[in-house]
């Protein structure tokens, strides 16, 4: 029995959308160098509100690597409505599965796309509301240190 | 290729131990303790394991005694120095901030209990200074303990000082020997050790077998009640397939000390020498002081468990005292000790070698680690920050080799 499903380790293995997008309509990064992982998406959005391109960038353990390219797969050519609805669960669900220890980088992919979906808002004075979005960059582990 | 370079977590059973086991199964598998013949020719076979034993650390046969693996000579000899002391009223151990947990988390359990744990720096080293012992010892310690060899980063403690302090003082010592049998000699009386600890499966013995050496004298206390075998201090009937393994083992390796150690040191050497070419990395403990198989790195900008799942790709088998790895959120305890920031712990990569490791893998260890480090720093944005200055770096681009 390995420790990931066939899932998460072929999008370690085989990430799609590494990388960055220069002139990105939104950025999001979460998590800190001291917890040990950092999840950074770049969104390109057109005018009707779809998500045209989107890519990432993780420090992180191979359950990290592998949410993010799972939830860049999910989002990509959604509306940005439909990207907002993404849960860390069901990123969880196309990976079939992760590790009870793990489903935290589940959270962290969340988290990242909204904050970018958020900088889009925030750049485009396009109105929100903040409590539909994480607080800030610290993540619950970091508290503790 | 398949390079297995995790031989401090476990090693593989050699054919020696095998085959001083496998009669032990089917033949001598009568109870030691029973008098008929094939409970007595297991009862040989145990008492020559013991002799041994003995013999490789310079012991007396009747000051060994056999646990179920390191973890359980560790709490036996803390437990027992412990009790010895709280007695006399002496209520204090010394040991180090990077001991093995089997250690520190006996101390933690005695700590609840009113004893006053001192926990000794290691320095950025990796080394217990044994000035800072002396000085630490008071009138009511009543034991130190501090291991022989780490099993992280395999910093070599100066245990013949450390010992020579103690019996001076009059204070208990103990060493967790486990990742030092097999690898560094031992020798109980000169090294002036009381006390210590090691497992079978670190030296090609079975799993689950341990000895406590415990110098006669020492009133051990029980961690297992049950019958008179162990001299009545561990009960239970004795795993004499296991042990005739483990003593098997342990004499192969002792009697080959030397030839593997200078083998593994040219090796681990040219690892180090390669590794250390990857920019903004660093060797964890000192470069001379250390297990003849042992190498421990840090590597900005990445994470220890993905290098190791590549590495895995590779067909290398490593660990990691990364958070993720060790399913807490703290980063190895041992890295932290030395000094090591929370970021770059978690980049890091441990690389225990066996006695079959040739040039040609170490060459191809180097060249793998090389290639995963890159392209998980290629895609890390903590690894462009610090490129961008946008992060400090922890470590020089090069360190000195």
């Amino acid at each position: 029995m390995a420790l990931y499903s066939e899932k998460v380790m072929d999008h370690f293995r085989n990430p799609r959308n590494v990388g960055s997008i220069e002139d990105a309509d939104g950025i999001g990064e979460v998590g800190n160098p001291v917890c040990g992982d950092i999840m950074k998406i770049y969104l390109k959005i057109n005018k009707e509100q779809v998500i045209d391109d989107v890519k990432f960038e993780t420090f992180g353990c191979g359950s990290a690597i592998a949410s993010s390219s799972m939830a860049t797969e999910l989002i990509k050519g959604q509306p940005v409505s439909e990207a907002l609805k993404l849960t860390n669960k069901a990123v969880t669900e196309a990976l079939d599965g992760l590790p009870a220890h793990k489903l935290h980088c589940s959270v962290l992919a969340e988290e990242a796309i909204k904050t970018a979906v958020k900088d889009y808002y925030d750049k485009n004075s396009i109105p929100y509301d903040p409590a539909d979005f994480p607080a800030g960059e610290d993540c619950e582990h970091c508290a503790m240190h | 290729m398949f390079i297995y370079a995790d031989n401090a977590a476990t090693t593989s059973v050699s054919k020696t131990a095998l085959d001083a086991m496998l009669p032990c199964f089917t033949e001598n598998y009568g109870n030691p303790s029973s008098l008929y013949e094939v409970g007595q020719n297991a009862k040989s076979a145990l008492e020559g394991a013991r002799n041994d034993i003995a013999a490789v650390l310079n012991a007396s046969p009747r000051d060994i005694y056999f646990t179920s693996g390191g973890s359980e000579a560790d709490n036996q000899a803390i437990v027992s120095a412990a009790r010895i002391g709280e007695k006399k009223g002496k209520k204090h151990i010394i040991s180090s901030k990077f001991e093995h947990h089997a250690v520190l988390h006996t101390l933690k359990k005695l700590e609840k209990e009113g004893f006053e744990i001192t926990l000794l720096d290691v320095h950025s080293n990796g080394i217990v200074d044994p000035k800072e012992v002396a000085d630490a010892i008071k009138e009511d310690t009543c034991l130190v303990t501090i291991m022989y060899a780490n099993n992280e980063i395999g910093t070599i403690q100066p245990v013949k000082e450390i010992g020579a302090i103690c019996r001076e003082k009059g204070v208990l010592f103990h060493t967790d020997a486990v990742q030092a049998a097999g690898h560094l000699h031992i020798d109980v009386e000169d090294q002036n050790i009381d006390m210590l600890s090691i497992s079978g499966h670190k030296f090609h013995g079975p799993k689950g077998t341990g000895v406590l050496y415990a110098r006669c004298g020492i009133l051990l206390t029980n961690i297992i009640e049950g019958g008179a075998q162990e001299r009545g201090k561990r009960g239970g009937t004795e795993n004499v397939p296991a042990i005739v393994g483990m003593a098997a083992a342990l004499k192969e390796e002792n009697a080959n000390i030397d030839e593997n150690a200078g083998k593994l040191i040219k090796v681990r050497d040219r690892i180090i020498a390669g590794l250390a070419k990857i920019p903004y990395s660093e060797l964890n403990g000192d470069k001379e002081k250390r297990l003849p198989g042992n190498i421990n790195f840090c590597f900005e900008g990445i994470e220890g468990e993905s290098l190791l799942l590549l590495l895995d790709d590779k067909g290398i088998c490593a660990s990691s005292g990364s958070a993720c790895t060790s399913g807490s959120l703290d980063p190895s305890h041992v890295l932290l000790a030395i000094g090591r920031p929370h970021e770059v712990a978690h980049g890091s990569l441990r690389l225990s070698l066996g006695n079959d490791i040739t040039e040609e893998a170490a060459d191809y260890i180097i060249r793998s680690v090389d290639e995963v480090v890159t392209y998980l720093r290629n895609m890390s944005p903590f690894w462009k920050d610090l490129v961008s200055g946008k992060r400090p770096h922890v470590f020089k681009e090069f360190m000195e080799v």
